[in-house]
Order: C-alpha cells, then sequence, then structure tokens
C-alpha cells in the first residue's frame, strides 16, 4: 500500500475549513443541552411524580437509543408531520443545521441530566441540614450550597459527555452538512485515499479532545482549592 | 463554677410528642419544658432517641402528634414559621456540616447575609468577633478542610451563633473528635453556658453534665426515663435503666 504523507499535510488545511461548524454545532448543542438537562434534573429530584415520570421516559429514550437513529428521525421523519411543517419549528427542522442541533441538545440533554442528578445526590444531606437550621430557605439552600458542591463533583463525568458531544457532531455529516467529517468524505470521494484524510481528521479531533481535557482538569483545580491535594 | 440560674418562663416546650420512622417508634409521648437560660443534658443509649427530640425542636425531623412549641411559636406545616423558628434555635452536629466550599468566615457570614440581609462589612465584623469568642479568628480565611475536628467544631458553633439564637442544640458535638480535642469544644459550650445561654445537648460528657446541666434527661427506647439535677442523677438514679447505663459509662 502506497501511504502519502504528502496528503495528510494537505488536506488538514482543507479539513479545516469544517472547523467552524463542528464548533458551532458543539457549543450551541452544548450550551443548550445544559439547560435542558438542568431543567430535566430538577424534574427529576422533585419528588412530584407529574414531573419526574416524564423526565424520566425522556431520558430513557434518548439515552437508550443510537444518536444516528434520532438525527435521521427529526431530520427525514418530523417534516412529514404536517402541524410541524406549519408551525414555527418549521424555520428550524428546514435546515439540516437545525435538525443537527436540536438532535445532538437532545441527546446530551438526557445524558448530562443524570450526571448532574448524581452531583446533586452526592452533596451530603447533612450540608442541607445545617442550612436548614440556620434558617437559609429551601431555595436558597439549593442555590448557595447543594448546586456549587454539586457542580464540582458532576464536572469530571461532565467533561467526558462534552468531548461525547463533540464526536458526535460528526455524525451530522450524515444529513448533508459539511463539518469536517462533510469534507473529509468528500476528499475521500475525490482522492480515494480514505486512510489519509480519515487520519488527518482523527488528529484534529484528537486536538480538540486534548485541549478540552486540558481547559476541564483546570477548571476542576479552581473549583476544587477548598480541598487538600 | 459560677453560672446564671434559669428563669422561671418557658422557652422550649414538648406535649406528648410521637414520632415514627415507618414503623418504628423513635419517640413515645415525650414531654419535656425547657426554661430560658436552662441547661439540658441528654444522654442515653445509641437509638434511644436523643438527636430525633432535638431534631424534632427545629423541625429537621417532623413530629407526628403532640406539640411543639418553640419561643412562643407551634411547630406546623408553615414554612414561614419554621425558617423564623430556625432563626432562634442554632445546632451544632456530630459531623459539623461546615461548607466545605466556603471559607471559615464566609460559612460564617452566610446565613446573616442572605437570612437578614445584613451587609458584607457588617456580617464581616460579626463573623470575626465570634471567632474571636471561640479563639481561632486566625484562621478565618482558610476552608474547612485545612481545620482540624476540634477547630471545625468550634466553627461550627461560632456559625450558630451568627444569626443570635435564643436556644442552642448541640448533638453530640465531641463524638466525632479525637480525644485530645474534646476540651477545647467543652470549653467553648462551658462559655456560652456562662453568658446564659439556653442549651439542650445530646453528649457523653458526664463532666460536662456534672459541671454545667441544670437538669439531666435519661432517654431509652424513645422514652425520658429520669430527669434530674446532676448531682441527684448521678449519685441517686432512681431508675433502673438509668442505674444500669450509669454503671456501663462509668466503669472505666
Amino acid at each position: 500500500m502506497n501511504f502519502d504523507f504528502a496528503l495528510i499535510m494537505t488536506s488538514i488545511p482543507q479539513l479545516l475549513e469544517g472547523i467552524g461548524l463542528t464548533f458551532q454545532l458543539w457549543f450551541l448543542s452544548a450550551i443548550l443541552g445544559l439547560l435542558l438537562a438542568i431543567a430535566l434534573m430538577l424534574m427529576r429530584i422533585s419528588g412530584k411524580w407529574f414531573l419526574y415520570v416524564p423526565a424520566m421516559v425522556y431520558i430513557y429514550i434518548f439515552r437508550g437509543t443510537p444518536i444516528l437513529v434520532q438525527i435521521f428521525i427529526i431530520y427525514y421523519g418530523l417534516p412529514q408531520v404536517e402541524f410541524i411543517r406549519e408551525s414555527f419549528m418549521w424555520s428550524i427542522l428546514r435546515e439540516p443545521f437545525g435538525c443537527g442541533i436540536l438532535a445532538l441538545t437532545l441527546n446530551t440533554g438526557a445524558y448530562v441530566s443524570e450526571i448532574l442528578r448524581g452531583g446533586v445526590l452526592g452533596v451530603p444531606k447533612g450540608l442541607g441540614e445545617a442550612a436548614a437550621a440556620l434558617g437559609i430557605s429551601k431555595v436558597q439552600r439549593f442555590i448557595y450550597i447543594t448546586a456549587p458542591l454539586a457542580i464540582r463533583l458532576s464536572l469530571p463525568a461532565y467533561s467526558n459527555d462534552v468531548i461525547s458531544l463533540m464526536k458526535s457532531t460528526a455524525l451530522v455529516s450524515t444529513i448533508t452538512l459539511l463539518d469536517m467529517m462533510g469534507i473529509a468524505r468528500i476528499i475521500v470521494s475525490e482522492t480515494y485515499a480514505p486512510y489519509e484524510i480519515f487520519i488527518s481528521l482523527m488528529i484534529i479531533y484528537l486536538i480538540l479532545t486534548w485541549t478540552t481535557q486540558k481547559i476541564f482538569a483546570l477548571l476542576e483545580r479552581r473549583m476544587n482549592r477548598h480541598t487538600i491535594q | 463554677m459560677n453560672l446564671p440560674n434559669p428563669t422561671p418562663e418557658t422557652v422550649i416546650s414538648l406535649q406528648d410528642v410521637d414520632k415514627y420512622f415507618g414503623d418504628f417508634q423513635a419517640l413515645k409521648k415525650i414531654n419535656l419544658s425547657v426554661a430560658k437560660g436552662e441547661r439540658i443534658v441528654i444522654c442515653g443509649p445509641s437509638g434511644s432517641g436523643k438527636s430525633t427530640l432535638i431534631r424534632c425542636i427545629n423541625r429537621l425531623e417532623q413530629h407526628n402528634s403532640g406539640k411543639i412549641i418553640v419561643d412562643g411559636n407551634e411547630l406546623t406545616d408553615q414554612v414561614k414559621d419554621i425558617d423564623a423558628v430556625r432563626r432562634e434555635v442554632g445546632m451544632v452536629f456530630q459531623n459539623f456540616n461546615l461548607f466545605p466550599h466556603l471559607t471559615i468566615v464566609n460559612n460564617l457570614m452566610l446565613a446573616p447575609r442572605l437570612v437578614r440581609n445584613t451587609s458584607t462589612e457588617e456580617a464581616r465584623k460579626q463573623a470575626m468577633e465570634l471567632l474571636e469568642r471561640v479563639r481561632i479568628p486566625e484562621q478565618a480565611n482558610k476552608y474547612p478542610s485545612q481545620l482540624s475536628g476540634g477547630q471545625q467544631q468550634r466553627v461550627a458553633i461560632a456559625r450558630a451563633l451568627c444569626m443570635n439564637p435564643a436556644i442552642m442544640l448541640f448533638d453530640e458535638p465531641t463524638s466525632a473528635l479525637d480525644p485530645e480535642m474534646i476540651n477545647e469544644v467543652l470549653e467553648v459550650m462551658t462559655d456560652l453556658a456562662k453568658e446564659g445561654m439556653t442549651m439542650i445537648c445530646v453528649t457523653h460528657e458526664m463532666g460536662f453534665a456534672r459541671s454545667v446541666a441544670d437538669t439531666v434527661v435519661f432517654m431509652d427506647a424513645g422514652e425520658i426515663v429520669e430527669r434530674n439535677t446532676p448531682e441527684e442523677f448521678f449519685n441517686h438514679p432512681q431508675q433502673q435503666r438509668t442505674q444500669n447505663f450509669l454503671k456501663q459509662i462509668l466503669s472505666h
């Protein structure tokens, strides 16, 4: 087999033309997914069945099915439904970008809500009691005691999910989006050099992963400065 | 030791209080009244309901029947009343329960700022005074994990005092401490007693009970078995269960 190292070098700049789209998909769905996750987590720990049952069903469906299937259902399936085509949602779902964001958000939201719930459950009960004994209200206890500690506990698992979301963005190339993966597939079809092109792509993703890990490691260290190292 | 005498005014009153955890009855028809400035020590074997009893007084546990009246307010399901009562009742826990993500001084400032809207400067000034009082002002800017157990418990006492409570509850405050740290915490508690604080203290420190308490209450199996002055309680225990308990803890 002939392995063309020069092709790796020349294809990287081409692939990077798609990195903007990768970043948009990644950051936008990470932020929206986090908001969704917070809402789901609050429903889940509310103790009210009409809130936690829907949240549990939602989480079960989105964690229990492949994200590729979710992308296809949103992209190919939803436009078949008439009232969606007539609603405001159509302006989002008409575009593959909107479908991609929606699918990634809904999926990551389900995973992250469980990560956050684990964090909340990990905060020692006695701290809430101590705050309650001081006359601090339930809402303020959550904001000033439970939430900051839950965030610290959730951070390692959350960083995993952010990285996994970044890799999932590659799947939207299946619905015509030209992110880095989409561009790679075009170059491969033109050059018939799958190894070189996909290896270039791997290198870029690995650099992104490494950077993300570093950022989260710094964040973790800063947030855990109250514990003895 | 010179300790102020309690006044006749009742600040806490429990009337026929029952508490269940599922089928298990943790408190059985508890009757207890506490006078202003009175110092009560509650002792008894583990599982006897001592902690449950004082946790009912600030409603960390909800009693199932009977009446609890604290500082003129009956404890019911009204959330607003509960928070008001809790501001008047300070509590110190076995495991300190300091907020690990806040510095010592911020542990003390949190409740006054959130609950009483005290200004930052005012809250800090008060916090430093209290740290002075529990003899660790130099630790103000450290995090709880950097302090010894005895220091953490003294901070926890100072934190409870930040809300200027009329009553202090202590739930086995020295049980999680290494022996050499017990005294520094008992000293701070004795200081409080000298200032006339109303105190209910679950503890097995019999020396503390003897020198500080006005009343010693002995609980077993969810009931108050015996209550008396420390003098009578230790020298002439009336009940068989009390005698057995004292024999066990004083035999070493």
